[in-house]
């Protein structure tokens, strides 16, 4: 009777959102080589914008500092301390409208 | 810039930074507020419920002008397992007053508001500026700097820019949290109709409620879901601290999907349309996580200082209170031309004599005793759920077989003595 929506993904709740990127990241994984011997890569499922990616052919962590929501999880979510995450630059990164 | 000095810089325009730059301005002091966002509140994200009394202080008679959703009249507490839930709760129309002792809120409306009052009161805004370090002199603190080089100076400067505050660390305070001391956040805004929203939630006018849910939701993790009631939005969410994100590996955003699935929850929410989605960061490691709250020209107030009580759901009025109180502090240093630690001792003696560290006190050891425990968040729910899916059916079997089949249920999950100890130990932990 009444129609079950499709669950929206990542991506398109990520769409309502309003962002002013910066030419440069806010974000940086420190050593690629770390990353190597990290069995379960909790940034890459920990991270509620999915901002980090385990690319298998180049062996390292893809960041995607454009979809970042500035939680502050990441410098946590790293076992080894590999990521280096700042604020954006003043007036950049998310704008909530509800928050 | 640089021959600029103002009275107080304050870093970070949420609830603790405006109530600092209010109380401070209205004494006639020359502030300074500094905000990384766009607006005040753009990188703000909160359930969001605000405590009246604690706003009250600030901006008397706030509820004819603020922007508020809706007036608190029930508190729920659902105890749930994957389909079935213990629903408790209060709910009552003496909450229905003027003002109300809780509201809801839409996070960024309310800090453009509550920012503005501060501009009202001779505060000096400025969005756009994202602090990155402090100035130091002879040991003391006496300005910030920003990302772009920009130099403010400042008698003293105060703290407020929340849980991923960089200050704290760059004056040596703490060194970052860890993965156990916070949890972290996803919600969801829910658009629906206004009718819709008071049918369901059985509200008359511009009433509201809360629901916080602890259980399966969680999937064993440390945390509780929550459903909240706004003018024509519903608030969704779920936190978990973030070691357990950590361990198991699941997604936050999978997760919250699966609660708005869950037969309880699905019909509240039915027929609404997701507008916003947004995650953040909360202090969880309270009172044993504090950093010291001040040092030679600088003070720390609101979520920067890991000011939460979870066991109540409060933060944005701890923020609050301890806003006004760093401001208060600030001017009565001023008097005596003094803005060490040891004048500035004063911020710690009001937060002790107040709620913010008699409350953050007495719940300093729960969340370390529900962490030894874990099974507390599993076992008992199921427990609670068995035992009353038992009490109410009716099938034939006479009552007193029931009631066995409760005990037995319970010795074999958890035995009595080791429930004794349960309670024993949460009692210790709470008073």
């Amino acid at each position: 009777m009444s129609e079950e929506t499709k669950p929206m993904t990542l991506e398109e709740k990520l769409g309502l959102l309003s962002y002013k990127n910066d030419h440069q990241s806010h974000i940086k994984v420190l050593d690629a080589e770390v990353c190597l011997g990290c069995a379960n890569k909790p940034c890459v499922t920990g991270c509620p914008a999915g901002v980090y990616t385990w690319d298998a052919a180049q062996s390292k962590i893809i960041v995607s500092y454009e979809n970042c929501i500035e939680c502050g999880a990441a410098r946590m979510l790293c076992p080894y301390n590999n990521i280096e995450w700042h604020p954006p630059r003043g007036g950049f990164g998310v704008s909530y409208k509800y928050g | 810039m640089p021959d600029d000095k103002f009275d107080s810089i304050i870093v970070g325009a949420g609830p603790a930074g405006v109530a600092a730059a209010i109380t401070m301005a209205r004494a006639g002091l020359n502030v300074a507020l500094l905000e990384r966002g766009e607006y005040a509140g753009a990188k703000n994200v909160q359930g969001a419920v605000l405590y009246s009394k604690m706003l009250e202080e600030i901006v008397p008679e706030f509820w004819k002008e603020a922007p508020l959703e809706r007036a608190i009249v029930e508190e729920r507490l659902w105890i749930m397992t994957k389909d079935s839930a213990v629903l408790t709760g209060y709910k009552s129309a003496k909450y229905d007053t003027q003002p109300a002792n809780c509201y809801t809120i839409i996070r960024v409306e309310f800090d453009k508001w509550f920012a503005k009052k501060a501009e009202e009161a001779g505060v000096s805004l400025l969005t756009g500026v994202t602090v990155d370090d402090v100035l130091k002199k002879n040991g003391a603190v006496v300005g910030v700097k920003s990302t772009e080089g920009d130099q403010l100076f400042a008698d003293v400067v105060i703290a407020c820019d929340g849980v991923n505050s960089i200050l704290a660390q760059k004056t040596g305070l703490h060194r970052e949290w860890k993965s156990y001391e916070v949890a972290l956040g996803v919600k969801e805004i829910l658009a629906l109709p206004r009718e819709k929203i008071q049918d369901r939630f059985a509200l008359e006018g511009d009433q509201g409620s809360t629901t916080e849910m602890l259980g399966d939701v969680t999937k064993g993790m440390m945390g509780y879901a929550f459903l909240y009631t706004n003018k024509e939005t519903l608030s969704l969410g779920v936190g978990c601290a973030l070691d357990d994100f950590q361990r198991t590996n699941i997604k936050p955003y999978d997760l919250l999907e699966e609660i708005k699935r869950h037969p309880l929850i699905r019909p509240l929410i039915a027929g609404s349309k997701s507008v916003e989605y947004s995650a953040h960061l909360i202090p969880e490691g309270g009172y044993n996580s504090m950093p010291p709250l001040y040092t030679d020209g600088m003070l720390l107030a609101g979520d920067a200082a890991q000011m939460i009580n979870p066991t109540h759901r409060e933060g944005s009025n701890l923020a609050m209170a301890s806003g006004r109180m760093a401001g208060e502090t600030v001017i009565e240093a001023k008097k005596r031309k003094s803005f060490t630690a040891r004048s500035l001792g004063l911020y710690r003696k009001k937060l002790e004599d107040s709620f913010v560290l008699k409350d953050m006190e007495d719940h300093k050891d729960i969340e370390d005793k529900v962490r030894k425990n874990r099974e507390i968040l599993t076992v008992y729910p199921a427990l609670a759920c068995e035992a009353a899916h038992e009490y109410f059916l009716v099938d034939g079997m006479p009552k007193r077989d029931h009631q066995r089949r409760i005990i037995r249920r319970i010795r074999r999950e958890r035995g009595i003595f080791r429930m004794i100890k349960d309670a024993m130990s949460l009692r210790h932990a709470i008073g």
